[in-house]
């Protein structure tokens, strides 16, 4: 580890997220629902509080102090995103309100010009509604297909089935997640992304559970596209990336029509400016950019060297805890996997853990976490799912496991 | 704040005393929610307002069932009618009401704004049932 870098210690890093002291029906706050949104450490509270207090205009149109301040600090985040996640140029960063934005965006804008009726889109079948509804909406405007990659029991890509959705060389996108958000796999992207090239393809990857995870980098993954959210990653809601290769940005219309995507207007038609503004119509989301880029520093600074050794320790701990818990199945066991684990319990449904779990100050997520093929597909109704930030601690999954055996004892 | 997993709930759903499809039933109706897949299918006897119920899905919908068969046996379509407003202020306010007999162990809920709907879907089931006879 760089000698820059804090040595890793969870107690410390807890005192950087405020809200870790709240008291749930009178109990400590175990929060362990991180992949639905995570906790926001002082250092994005404070920069998002600054923008407001002390350095805040419209970007991009004043010709005065504070919007040139706001501009500047506007776009070092697109910088730092760039970095991040090792673009080759800032202008392949968009910003968008979330994930979901800016998958739609490439569905609507990309998959109307670069794809023609009967060429096909293939998903996996763990992807996120965010993931699957972008391209039903795609086909059922434009006359795409839209295939699916079957995974294995385990939760791992099925690449015999990948090899048959591919192989009338109709496919032209394979638009897949990174990490599933319900079984925690993680899939092998870079094998993707070469396998979708070799055939002609395109590769669009939902980056918005891996990276919070793992350090990425979209040109050794060889992504096309790359989504994410920032309320994932420690940041504000409201503000989302997308990555696309400058080409292809280039090649794509606008989204929406407004202010700030325009080059020239006049009354009977206007021309658009290049990516990625073309892409960005509206003011911005200013201060949650900002806080996006304060989020940024706060987990380089930690490292994601430091964050996955102790979320390896965490999810190893949480799979032999809960799987030994008679009755608990854990739902999904990829070789490569990370701290999302979703499992049901004999006896007790899913919302009765949660609310039940709930009362003993223990938030988990319950239901079909936004991806309901995907239950059908392991043969559940819906699980309950704990998932895991660099805030979490083991005694917090002993606190879960306890919480789990009295519900044992309830229902029993 | 009261327990939404007081005794009484646990009981009925290990225990259930209406559970289970009659031979014989005049209507039934079907509630569902889609947002967690969860349903209730209620059978009603006219005759003293006899209700069974299959559910399929938590412990509040199933114990919620099995109490409202116990409330609404005897009943007129009116005095129901009532109950069932009388249920949802329950689960609105979390202020019991003696009306409300064994109901009153749901009134936890108040304060689960997401799990009210578990409580109240073996209600509309039964608005849907009552509908047809
Ligand atoms: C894998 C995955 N993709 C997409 C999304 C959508 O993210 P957002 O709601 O921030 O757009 C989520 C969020 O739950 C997710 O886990």
């Amino acid at each position: 580890m760089s000698a820059t870098l804090r040595s890793f210690d969870v107690t410390v890093i807890r005192e950087d997220f405020p809200i870790l002291k709240q008291q749930v029906h009178g109990k400590p706050l175990v929060f362990l629902d991180s992949a639905a949104s995570a906790q926001k450490p002082r250092a994005v509270i404070d920069a998002m509080r600054h923008v407001m207090e002390a350095q805040y205009a419209n970007v991009h149109r004043g010709l005065h102090y504070m919007s040139e301040k706001t501009s500047d600090a506007f776009e070092a985040v697109r910088d730092k995103v760039a970095a991040f996640i090792n673009a080759a140029s800032r202008d392949e960063i968009v910003f968008t309100r979330n994930a979901t934005e800016s998958i739609n965006l490439v569905a609507y804008t990309w998959g109307r010009t670069a794809l023609r009726p009967g060429d096909a889109v293939a998903v996996s079948e763990m992807e996120h509604h965010a993931n699957l509804v972008p391209w039903q909406m795609l086909r059922d405007a434009h006359g795409t297909d839209l295939r699916i990659i079957k995974i294995t029991d385990a939760g791992e890509i099925d690449f015999d089935s990948l090899e048959q959705v591919f192989a009338d060389g109709k496919v032209k996108l394979l638009a897949v997640t990174q990490m599933s958000n319900v079984l925690g796999s993680y899939t092998p992207v870079e094998r993707l992304a070469k396998f979708a090239h070799e055939r002609g393809a395109k590769i669009l990857v939902d980056g918005c559970q891996a990276i919070v995870h793992r350090h990425v980098d979209v040109q050794a993954i060889g992504a096309d596209f790359y989504a994410f959210s920032g309320h994932k990653l420690y940041g504000p809601t409201g503000i989302g990336v997308l990555y696309g290769k400058r080409e292809l940005l280039e090649a794509m219309p606008p989204f929406m029509g407004g202010g700030e995507m325009i080059g020239h207007v006049t009354y009977e038609k206007s021309t658009w400016a290049k990516p990625p503004f073309r892409f960005e119509a509206g003011t911005p989301a200013i201060i949650e950019t900002i806080g996006l880029g304060a989020a940024i520093d706060y987990v380089r600074g930690i490292g994601f060297e430091a964050i996955a050794a102790h979320e390896h320790e965490l999810t190893e701990h949480a799979l032999a805890t809960l799987g030994n818990i008679e009755g608990v199945n854990i739902i999904g066991h990829a070789q490569d996997r990370g701290g999302v684990i979703s499992f049901t319990m004999r006896h007790a449904h899913p919302h009765d853990i949660a609310t039940l779990l709930d009362r003993q100050g223990i938030a988990v997520r319950a239901g079909h976490h936004c991806a309901e093929p995907l239950m059908g597909r392991m043969g559940v109704t819906g699980t309950a799912r704990a998932s895991f930030g660099m805030y979490t601690t083991p005694e917090e999954i002993d606190a879960l496991a306890k919480g789990l055996l009295r519900i044992k004892q309830v229902f029993a | 704040m009261s327990d939404p997993y007081q005794a009484l709930i646990v009981e009925r759903h290990k225990h259930p005393l209406h559970a289970g499809r009659p031979a014989q039933f005049d209507a039934e109706g079907e509630g569902a929610n889609p947002i967690c897949g969860d349903k209730v299918h209620v059978y009603l006897r006219r005759a003293g307002m006899d209700v069974h119920y299959e559910a399929q899905g938590c412990a509040i919908l199933s114990a919620s069932a099995d109490l409202m068969a116990d409330a609404v046996a005897g009943k007129t379509a009116e005095q129901i009618a009532q109950l069932s407003r009388d249920f949802e202020t329950l689960l609105t306010t979390g202020r019991e009401n003696p009306a409300l007999g064994g109901l009153n162990a749901l009134a936890g809920l108040a304060a689960y704004s997401s799990r009210i709907r578990c409580a109240t879907l073996p209600w509309s089931a039964l608005a849907e049932a009552l509908h047809h006879v």
